[in-house]
């Protein structure tokens, strides 16, 4: 059976699943609506948090980065696990003990003030979409590359499925569908990942194959043979990091507060019945999310080392077929510098600008002629990262199932992500907005509708957003993490564990922290890119890590603040004191 | 709760700084597995060997992330037999 029937049929497979589900879990009140009922048992809830975590990015991106990077991908795999220990040691159990729906519901009721809970809206919107816009790209390219169907037409069966089992089922059908996606996602990335650390090392494992020899007698270790190798192209060595020590530490505690701090995780342990299982929940969560991030460096390691062998010194004319069909979707681009038929693939970029723009004519070798200067460096190759994880089965010759498999799993991980940020959006909107701000005498019948409508419509916003991408996705997924991270961190903590923490000391910590993460990413991104570079940065700081000066800022001004404004209101101070607290007093 | 008997009183107050305790022990190993050894010191802990890993780039991508499951899950039965020596666990 060819690749592409396989993966109509695991595909198709996995979304009657995912319906069914659905069907079968549908939401009868908002409670159930917004929080499943507040009965998820922790393991499902860690499964659930898993897949609503890991998206497009962890499951297509990661790995990628980390092939090219080496290094300096440690900044994800520690930023976006070590969130977890913050969440599950102070914020997760307290919030469970508050026991509400929301985010925006907490600090507006422990900041006692509905301008701290629009904020919190507002943050809670502008986050969710910044975030939703890329998993529906994901869902796209999937579909364009793995079943031949235009990317729009993908994005539309995704946001149908999407639209089917969240408008349907709310919490509680994002839930289980989640659990379910969640285990073909894992199943999806580590099935590859063992066949090739088989092939290269000998060893099943792949977080031990990383540190294995290689299988072919040579006894060299599989990390030296990649150093080696990359090195000896004029790249650099793949255990070596570029980025500076202080942009490292400012980059990963901005991604792990950030992580802490993003919305559609917190809401998750709203959902389970006691304090405990919240602990424990964040626990199996985290369990669920590292056998993915500690497989992801074994698989970037292992791609690095089969593009190297597989494609450096290939005559073009003799390439396999899924570089001609990379290169048809304009990902994978090769400009035959020295005219020799043979590709080169050397350290640099290869073209100037380094993204290929394509002239649509044909060269003499039957490649795809691209428009860009050639610089100076000898690479002739250009390979977008992006596809490392959805190539690798093919270049390292995997069977065709373990390929239709890995599609699957993308989907799997794209849509999940979605369908959980979608319900936050329309929480937001039904529960914060209308009922806590616009219209608090609607019945619960009426908050329903409203929820259901206000998630219809933020898919429809978000498959806009798929079809016609903004072109500054990429550089807006820095905002998600540092505005969460300058933001929501601070101010739930500090609700937490300082009690004489209050309103006015909030709403300054917020707007503070909001503004200066905000104008920095903009300044860099947008109004002065070229200035974008360590020697402009303050403190060489770049903006991906500005988040966590944001947080710094947010923390001084609040504790400053608040000395120098009255205290909370006595029922306020009581309020801390019992979500501090498991048990009923 | 501002009503609550003294002792009451006592009670959360110490319960909350063994919880603190606790959490403070906890965040140091986890500042210690990933700024310092994944982050600060990676070159200088890259001239040991773990197996085939350097032992700087074993902390940042690798060890780091076994530490943090581990926390998480002590964190979770020491807070719980902390509940239970303060009596205020919840109800089954």
């Amino acid at each position: 059976m060819s690749a592409q029937v396989m993966t109509y049929l695991f595909v198709g497979a996995s979304f009657a699943l995912y319906i069914g589900i659905a069907i079968w879990s549908r939401s009868a009140s908002t409670n159930e609506f917004y929080v499943a009922g507040g009965g998820v048992n922790p393991v499902a809830n860690g499964a659930a948090t898993a897949a609503d975590w890991m998206s497009a990015a962890s499951f297509l991106s990661m790995a990628g980065i980390i092939a090219f990077e080496g290094a300096d991908g440690a900044r994800y795999l520690m930023g976006w696990t070590g969130g977890y220990v913050l969440l599950a040691l102070m914020l997760a159990p307290y919030l469970r003990k508050f026991a509400k729906f929301t985010v925006p519901d907490f600090v507006g009721d422990r900041y006692y003030s509905q301008t701290a809970r629009l904020v919190a809206v507002i943050c809670v919107i502008f986050i969710s979409f910044t975030y939703v816009a890329g998993q529906m790209r994901g869902v796209g390219i999937v579909f364009s590359r793995f079943l031949e169907v235009d990317i729009n037409a993908g994005v539309i069966i995704g946001m149908g499925i999407v639209f089917f089992y969240a408008v349907l089922g709310g919490m509680k059908g994002i839930t289980y569908t989640q659990v379910a996606q969640y285990c073909v996602l894992i199943f999806a990335y580590l099935v590859p990942a063992i066949y090739v650390s088989i092939i290269l090392t000998g060893n099943p494992l792949p977080m031990l194959g990383l540190g294995s020899t290689m299988y072919d007698s040579s006894g060299v270790y599989l990390l030296d043979r990649l150093d080696g190798l990359t090195t000896e192209l004029g790249m650099a060595a793949f255990t070596a990091g570029n980025k500076s020590t202080i942009d490292m530490f400012f980059i990963t505690a901005a991604l792990m507060a950030g992580t802490a701090g993003l919305p559609h995780v917190i809401v998750r342990f709203f959902t389970v019945p006691r304090v405990r299982d919240a602990r424990i929940s964040a626990g199996y969560a985290l369990v669920f999310i590292a056998l993915l991030y500690t497989t992801a460096p074994a698989v970037a390691a292992f791609a690095r080392i089969n593009i190297i062998n597989n494609v450096d010194g290939l005559v073009y004319a003799d390439a396999p077929g899924w570089f001609a069909k990379w290169e048809d979707s304009g990902l994978i681009a090769w400009r035959d510098k020295n005219n020799d038929g043979v590709i080169q693939y050397r350290g640099g970029a290869a073209l100037t600008p380094a993204k290929p723009s394509f002239s649509g004519e044909r060269g003499e070798a039957g490649e795809r002629l691209v428009t860009n200067q050639a610089s100076a460096s000898d690479n002739e190759l250009y390979i977008d990262r992006d596809i490392i994880v959805l190539a690798h089965p093919e270049i390292a010759q995997l069977p065709n199932w373990v390929i239709a498999l890995v599609a699957a799993g993308g989907l799997a991980a794209a849509l999940s992500t979605a369908a959980g940020l979608l319900l936050v959006i329309s929480t937001a909107v039904s529960h914060d907005l209308m009922k806590k701000t616009f219209r608090p005498h609607i019945t619960e019948k009426q908050e329903l509708l409203y929820a259901r409508i206000a998630a219809a419509v933020a898919i429809g916003i978000a498959g806009l957003f798929g079809i016609y991408p903004p072109g500054f996705v990429a550089e807006v997924v820095a905002f998600a993490f540092g505005l969460a991270a300058a933001s929501f961190f601070p101010v739930i903590m500090l609700g937490i564990f300082f009690k004489r923490m209050n309103k006015e000391a909030a709403i300054a910590g917020m707007i503070t922290g909001l503004t200066f993460t905000f104008g920095y990413i903009v300044y860099f991104k947008f109004i002065a890119p070229a200035d974008n570079n360590a020697a402009h940065w303050w403190f060489g700081i770049s903006p991906e890590g500005v988040g966590t000066l944001g947080m710094l800022l947010n923390f001084a001004v609040s504790i400053v603040v608040c000395r120098l404004t009255p205290p909370p209101p006595a029922e306020i101070q009581d309020l801390v004191d019992n979500i501090r607290v498991p048990g009923k007093q | 709760m501002s009503e609550a008997p003294r002792d009451t009183e006592d009670r959360n107050r110490a319960y909350w700084r063994a919880n603190l305790m606790l959490m403070l022990m906890l965040l140091a190993v986890w500042f210690s597995v990933s700024f310092l050894a994944g982050i600060v010191f990676v070159d200088w802990l890259d001239q040991y060997r773990l197996f085939g890993y350097k032992l700087g780039f074993w902390f940042s991508q690798q060890g780091a992330i076994y530490f943090f499951v581990a926390l998480i899950f002590i964190y979770a039965w020491r807070m719980n037999a902390i509940d239970r020596r303060f009596g205020v666990e919840e109800e089954e």
